[in-house]
C-alpha cells in the first residue's frame, strides 16, 4: 500500500475540502447568530416603514417598494438607512 | 481574585476532562491553589480521570444543597500540592445545577482562596454544560481537527459570547483561548488533516495549545494520572507549555512537524 502510494502520489488533499466546507457552514451560522440578536431591536422596522409610508401619502402617492428601511449593525453604533424614492412627477 | 476558567468544547470526546485534569494538575504545580470541578452531573468521570474515584463521599450538588460543606467534600490530590478536585454528582436530575447553587459553590471557593476554578464541562450545550461556562472569566475551548468537533466549538463559541455572565451583564467578554488536542503532524502534511492555521483561521480566537496524538493520554487515563505529569512525553510537555502560557510566559508551539523520514521509510512505513 505504501509502495503505490509513492508511486501513485499523495492521497487527494481532503483538509482543504474541510476547511472550505467548515468556512461557508460557519460564516452561515455566525450571520443567524447576529441576525437573531438584533432582530429584538428590528422587530419595529416593519411598522416604522408603514408608518413612514403613510406620512409620504399624504402628499404623494408612491409604491410601497418605493421606501427600503434598513439596519445596520457594527461594532459601535447602528446605523438606520431609510430610502423613499419619489416618483418623476411628484416634484 | 480568582480566575474561573471553564473547559468546553461542545462535541463529546475530544479531550475536555484530560485537559481540565492537565490544566489544573499543571497550575497547581506552578504553586497556585487550584480546584477543578466536575459539572458532568450524571456521567461523573473527572474523578477516574484524576485517580481519586475511590475517594469521593460527598459532590457538587450536596454541596450546592447544603448537605456538606467545602471541607467535607473537596478531594485533595495526593501527588501535587495545592490541588483540590470537586466531583459531579450521579443523581440524573440533570437541573440539579443552578446557577444560584453554583453561585453559591464559586463564592466559597473563592472564600477560601482559591486562585484557579477549573470548570470541567459537559458535551451539549444543555444545563450542564451552560451552568459550566455562565460564570467564566475565561474559557479554553478543546477542538479536535474534525469538521464536527471544528463547528460545535463555535457554536459554544457563540453562547459564550452571548449567554456567559459577562455577556449578559455586559462586562468585558469571555477570554476565549483555542486548545486543538489529537494532533497528528504527518496527517497535515499529507492533506488528510485541518492544520492548527486552518482552525485558528476558521474560529478566529488566540491558540493556547496544540496537544500531538499520543498513546500516553490512554495509558495516563487507565492509571488515573493527569497527562501533564508525563514529563517525558510530547503531550505532556505540551500541556506543560498550555498551562505556562495560561500563566503568561511566551513558549513557542512544539510537536507541530514531522521529523523528515528517509526514502526508505516513506516507501515501506514506519
Amino acid at each position: 500500500m505504501k509502495l503505490l502510494e509513492f508511486f501513485r502520489g499523495k492521497r487527494g488533499d481532503t483538509a482543504n475540502i474541510a476547511k472550505e466546507r467548515l468556512s461557508v457552514v460557519i460564516a452561515h451560522e455566525r450571520n443567524k447568530r447576529t441576525d437573531s440578536s438584533s432582530s429584538k431591536h428590528a422587530e419595529y422596522l416593519p411598522k416604522l416603514k408603514q408608518d413612514v409610508l403613510d406620512v409620504i401619502r399624504k402628499y404623494v402617492t408612491i409604491d410601497e417598494e418605493d421606501v427600503t428601511v434598513r439596519l445596520d449593525k457594527s461594532e459601535d453604533r447602528d446605523v438606520l438607512e431609510l430610502n423613499i424614492n419619489l416618483p418623476d412627477h411628484a416634484a | 481574585m480568582s480566575k474561573i476558567i471553564v473547559v468546553t468544547s461542545g462535541k463529546g470526546g475530544v479531550g475536555k476532562t484530560t485537559t481540565s485534569a492537565s490544566i489544573a494538575a499543571g497550575l497547581a504545580r506552578a504553586g497556585k491553589k487550584t480546584v477543578v470541578i466536575d459539572f458532568d452531573v450524571g456521567l461523573r468521570n473527572l474523578d477516574l480521570i484524576m485517580g481519586c474515584e475511590r475517594r469521593v463521599v460527598y459532590d457538587f450538588v450536596n454541596l450546592i444543597n447544603g448537605e456538606s460543606n467545602l471541607k467535607q467534600t473537596l478531594i485533595r490530590d495526593k501527588r501535587v500540592d495545592n490541588l483540590w478536585i470537586l466531583p459531579a454528582s450521579q443523581t440524573r436530575d440533570k437541573d440539579a445545577l443552578s446557577k444560584e447553587g453554583v453561585e453559591k459553590v464559586l463564592k466559597d471557593l473563592m472564600r477560601d482562596k482559591f486562585e484557579y476554578i477549573i470548570c470541567d464541562s459537559p458535551a451539549g450545550i444543555e444545563q450542564g454544560a451552560r451552568m459550566a461556562l455562565y460564570y467564566a472569566d475565561e474559557a479554553i475551548v478543546v477542538t479536535n481537527p474534525e469538521v464536527s468537533s471544528v463547528r460545535d466549538s463555535d457554536r459554544i463559541l457563540g453562547i459564550l459570547q452571548s449567554k456567559s455572565r459577562r455577556a449578559e451583564m455586559n462586562q468585558s467578554p469571555v477570554t476565549e483561548r483555542l486548545l486543538v488536542t489529537r494532533y497528528d503532524p504527518e496527517r497535515v502534511d499529507t492533506g488528510q488533516m485541518l492544520s492548527v492555521n486552518d482552525i485558528v483561521e476558521l474560529l478566529a480566537i488566540p491558540l493556547l495549545g496544540v496537544i500531538p496524538e499520543s498513546k500516553v493520554v490512554l495509558e495516563s487515563s487507565n492509571q488515573g494520572r493527569p497527562v501533564v505529569l508525563e514529563n517525558e512525553s510530547e503531550a505532556g510537555q505540551a500541556y506543560d507549555d498550555a498551562v505556562a502560557r495560561l500563566l503568561g510566559e511566551k513558549r513557542p508551539m512544539r510537536f507541530l512537524t514531522t521529523e523528515k523520514k528517509g526514502f526508505f521509510k516513506r516507501l515501506f512505513g514506519r
